[in-house]
């Protein structure tokens, strides 16, 4: 990059916030994905959605790339500037425009950390779901751009679900918008949708129109455990089928329950082959009511034991750590490789059993844990990066994962996205035609391949061994 | 890993918002450095000292990352390397690792000159000509603070024993420190008053010397393990049940004596023997000895609230945030109140309001802002650092007259029941 573009972005966001020294170069290269890493040109702080406008058009001119960054917390390899260029990082846009309590609505700007912005909405009685694990540090901007998931997912659905409008900007500097605050709108294609899970390869959001919803009565929180992970991968199908959707279900396997356990000092069940932690809300009789139905399921499918949580700091705390499973994992060997495979929630049981089997016969590590209730499960394989062997191993085991998740009518990722992880994948998933589709909507929106390019589009399709879909 | 839950808990991350300022930024820049990606140069050196050391990025870490080892490494690296330092921060940092902590007579020698300084009218004249500021602004205003210090230390005060009060439940040695026995020899006092009247035999072994913190978080190792040997051989001819300390800061440093000194086979079993024995003031009268029996704030103080600043160390590394609260909560009852972010660095952090002024002072400003909000007549800490800093801030806000900044120590004695 040359040292005119470089003073025209100072000249549009003041010296301060253009950065392309050493330090600022380095802690840009990489995110929460093991085993990336690649140096920008430069990095950026704009402070508005005219800054925004300013500086795509001055990327735009000289055919510089661009990376969009909320807090790198993502694991796809999805901001790692693998072709250089400038990386944006959106932390001070970080404002709550403005929360509408006639239309339960929040306008806010993409920075704004996912849990600070719930904290607020959460203190004025309203409610918003989407609750990433990372949340704590996460962005609403990269949540957006990932169509996150979380917790609360099998009941309340993901980020695209809250999602009614958007301001951003385009590769050439212009600004669009889509949606609005209302709830119905069938104007032209869904613009709206089309960007969110689109990755940063599209187009940068600047503003967002969330749904707020109002928040359930009660709650309550229970674990139940079992000395078989299958027959609690068993439960989650029986507990669906029985016409129960609770609020959280997710699936913690020994290993993971061994090191959150490490961590979060809570006295988990240590001896368990797997615990669920389940929590319904909604009216308190209701609750009630499908507690027990829960617990007596749980029971049919022989669950060793079964516990309430007592408090609500005590459901918070299990909560909390159960949000930590992925990095604490890393207790057991220095890389730990987390995918991210889903299958229909009728086929979590044969799902686990194939996960085992593969990591048996890759002679690998896997733990599994995830949100179980909405079949996206976490198999996380635990290693070490400088074992070259043993990570093809791990490489091979994860392909057959994929494969096994798409047999199943599954997909090769629930909600991390597809980034540069994932893309040589995508072709299984959507076929030849999806990936036309797809290519020719990055052409319209972004004809010079600016917009976070090596993402999403790999250059070659990886050969699926067996052709055929559940 | 690189999840980036330690974000969030980084005050630099929280005061700047920058990747480079956060735990997860700043282990990046020490694996590039080792990686030969980058030039471990000034800006390098300048990022591992923005750090505090105040350590909160390692409790928030569910992968175990040992931040604070990783720091000290880098920093040692630096220190072997560097050439930079301002002519200034070399002199404060020479005097004090090098000609002042490591020697306890010393220390009480500059105690002695402060209080001399202080009564005679010197400071005054200081004071109104401002040749302080024209040295530092940051060395003004730390001036303005300085408790009144002394020339004579705990073991003048008291002698080196001091008998158990009533049933006895064991001796502990007193780590008496460098700063908290010149300045706050008083609080040194108290502390000893405190676990005599639990039930310990207390030993204050006067062959104790600095404890070697600030040498090993500013890279100083090597002499930080001199000190370190030179402690337990006098903690261990004292023969104790217990190691108290009233500094949270300090107590950090010995109990990791086994970290420090794990290059040195020979040393293992005595490192280990001591840093096992190590306690903070608050958790050992929490935790062990005879319960105390404290009065009732006074009716004038109806409304005076207490709330409590925690000291980075005791928390982070010590793990003993919880007994301080538990203590205040026996010794204030209704009136101890939590302030938003107690648990959050101060900005003290050793010497780094001197050689970080600036990225101090915006701490200390977010933190009084909270200080402020709690509505408190006491702010009670656990270190010296942190006991100055918020005196600091107390004074840079102008209400002195209503609010206090207290040691534990003090807080408890003053309302001890006997
Ligand atoms: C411990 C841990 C737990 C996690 N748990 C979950 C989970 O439960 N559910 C889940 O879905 N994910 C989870 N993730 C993945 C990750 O946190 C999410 O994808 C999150 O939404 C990323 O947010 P971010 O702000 O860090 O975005 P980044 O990682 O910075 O960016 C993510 C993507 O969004 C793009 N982007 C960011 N901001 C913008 C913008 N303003 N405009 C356009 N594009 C933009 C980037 O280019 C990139 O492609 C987890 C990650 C970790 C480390
Ligand atoms: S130090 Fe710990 S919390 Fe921070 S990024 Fe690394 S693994 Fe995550
Ligand atoms: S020690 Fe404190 S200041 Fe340093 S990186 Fe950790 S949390 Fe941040």
């Amino acid at each position: 990059m040359d040292s005119n573009v470089k003073h025209l972005l100072r000249g549009i966001v003041g010296d301060a916030y253009f950065k392309d020294d050493a330090q600022s170069l380095v802690t840009h290269s990489y995110d929460g994905t093991p085993m990336l890493q690649s140096l920008p040109d430069g990095v950026i702080y704009p402070r508005n959605t005219a800054e925004v406008s300013a500086i795509m058009k001055v990327l735009h001119e000289h055919r510089i790339p661009l990376v969009s960054r909320g807090s790198g917390t993502n694991l796809c390899g999805g901001t790692v500037p693998v072709h250089g260029g400038v990386v944006m990082v959106m932390h001070r846009m970080n404002a709550i425009v403005e929360v509408d309590t006639q239309n339960l609505t929040a306008t806010v700007q993409p920075g704004i950390i996912t849990k600070q912005f719930i904290e607020h909405i959460e203190g004025l009685g309203l409610f918003y779901p989407p609750d990433p694990s990372s949340m704590a540090i996460s962005t609403i901007g990269g949540n957006i751009a990932e169509c996150s998931g979380g917790l609360r997912g099998l009941k309340y659905g993901t980020t695209k679900d809250y999602v009614l409008g958007l301001e951003c900007v385009l590769a050439d500097g212009q600004i669009l918008r889509t949606g609005g605050k209302l709830m119905k709108d069938v104007a032209g294609y869904d613009l709206t949708k089309l960007l969110i899970g689109s990755e940063g390869t599209l187009a940068v959001i600047t503003e967002a129109t969330l749904k707020l919803i109002p928040p359930p009565k009660a709650k309550k929180t229970m674990l139940a455990m079992y000395t078989d992970i299958y027959g609690a991968a068993r439960t989650v199908s029986s507990i669906i089928e029985n016409r129960i959707i609770p609020a959280t279900l997710e699936i913690m396997d020994n290993p993971t329950i061994r090191v959150v356990d490490d961590f979060a000092k809570l006295g988990l069940p240590l001896d368990m082959a797997a615990i669920l932690l389940i929590e319904q809300d909604g009216e308190p009789e209701m609750v009630e009511r499908d507690i027990a139905k829960i617990s007596g399921i749980c029971r049919e499918e022989q669950a060793a034991r079964i516990s309430i949580a007592e408090t609500p700091e005590e459901a918070l705390k299990l909560l909390t750590a159960r949000r930590s499973a992925f990095t604490a994992l890393a207790r057991l060997r220095p890389t730990t490789i987390l995918e991210d495979a889903t299958v229909p929630r009728s086929k979590i049981a044969e799902m686990v059993l194939e996960i085992n089997r593969i990591a048996e016969k890759h002679n690998v590590q896997i733990c599994t844990f995830g949100h179980a209730g909405d079949g996206n499960l976490h198999p996380t394989a635990t290693t070490d990066a400088r074992d070259l062997e043993e990570v093809h191993r791990v490489e091979a085991a994860f392909e057959d994962i994929f494969e096994a998740a798409i047999r199943l009518g599954g997909t090769i990722t629930g909600e991390h996205g597809v980034g540069m992880v994932k893309a040589p994948y995508l072709e299984w998933k959507v076929g030849g035609p999806g990936i036309q589709v797809m290519e020719a909507i990055k052409e319209a929106f972004d004809p010079h391949n600016l917009l976070n390019p090596g993402k999403m589009f790999a250059k070659e399709s990886r050969r699926r061994v067996v052709i055929e879909r559940g | 890993m690189r999840c980036g839950f330690c974000l969030p808990a980084c005050p630099t991350f929280k005061e700047t918002g920058v990747e480079a300022e956060s735990p997860r930024g700043r282990i990046s820049l020490m694996k590039a450095a080792v990686d030969g990606l980058m030039e471990p140069n000034v800006m390098f050196e300048e990022q591992m000292n923005h750090c505090l050391g105040c350590r909160a990025c390692e409790p928030a870490c569910p992968a175990d990352v040992k931040y604070g080892q990783l720091i000290e490494q880098a920093r040692e690296a630096v220190e072997l390397h560097t050439t930079q330092h301002r002519w200034w921060v070399k002199g404060v940092r020479k005097a004090v690792f090098k000609q002042l902590f490591p020697h306890q007579h010393r220390m009480r020698l500059l105690g002695a000159a402060m209080n001399v300084y202080k009564k005679s009218g010197v400071q005054t004249l200081i004071r109104k000509t401002n040749a302080v500021g024209m040295f530092s602004s940051q060395l003004a205003s730390m001036e303005r603070i300085l408790p009144d210090a002394s020339g004579k230390g705990i073991v003048e005060i008291m002698g080196t024993r001091v008998a158990a009060k009533g049933e006895k439940h064991g001796t502990v040695g007193m780590f008496r420190g460098c700063l908290m026995d010149v300045m706050f020899t008083e609080t040194n006092r108290k502390t000893v008053e405190l676990l005599s009247e639990a039930g310990f035999d207390v030993v204050i072994p006067e062959a104790q010397n600095c404890c070697g913190a600030l040498h090993a978080h500013s890279g100083e190792k090597e002499q930080a393990k001199e000190l370190a040997k030179h402690n337990i051989r006098a903690f261990q001819e004292a023969g104790v049940d217990f190691i108290v300390s009233n500094a949270g800061g300090c107590g950090a440093i010995l109990v990791e004596y086994d970290h420090l000194l794990h290059e040195e086979p020979e040393w293992h079993d005595q490192a280990i023997w001591f840093a096992k024995r190590v306690k903070d003031i608050s958790t050992i009268l929490a935790e062990k000895g005879r319960p105390l029996q404290y009065a009732a704030l006074p009716q004038d103080q109806g409304t005076a609230r207490v709330t409590y600043q925690d000291s980075c160390h005791l928390r982070n590394v010590m793990k003993g945030g919880q007994a301080p609260r538990q203590l205040l909560q026996q010794a204030a009852g209704g009136a101890y109140v939590e302030m938003k972010d107690a648990g959050s660095c101060c900005g003290s952090a050793g010497i780094y309001n001197m050689t970080q002024p600036e990225m101090s002072n915006q701490i200390l400003e977010h933190k009084m802002e909270n200080v402020n909000a709690a509505g408190v007549r006491y702010v009670v800490t656990s270190n010296p650092g942190c006991h100055l800093q918020m005196k600091l801030g107390i004074e840079k806000h102008g209400c002195s007259g209503q609010m206090e900044a207290l040691h534990i120590a003090d807080f408890l004695y003053d309302r001890l029941v006997r």
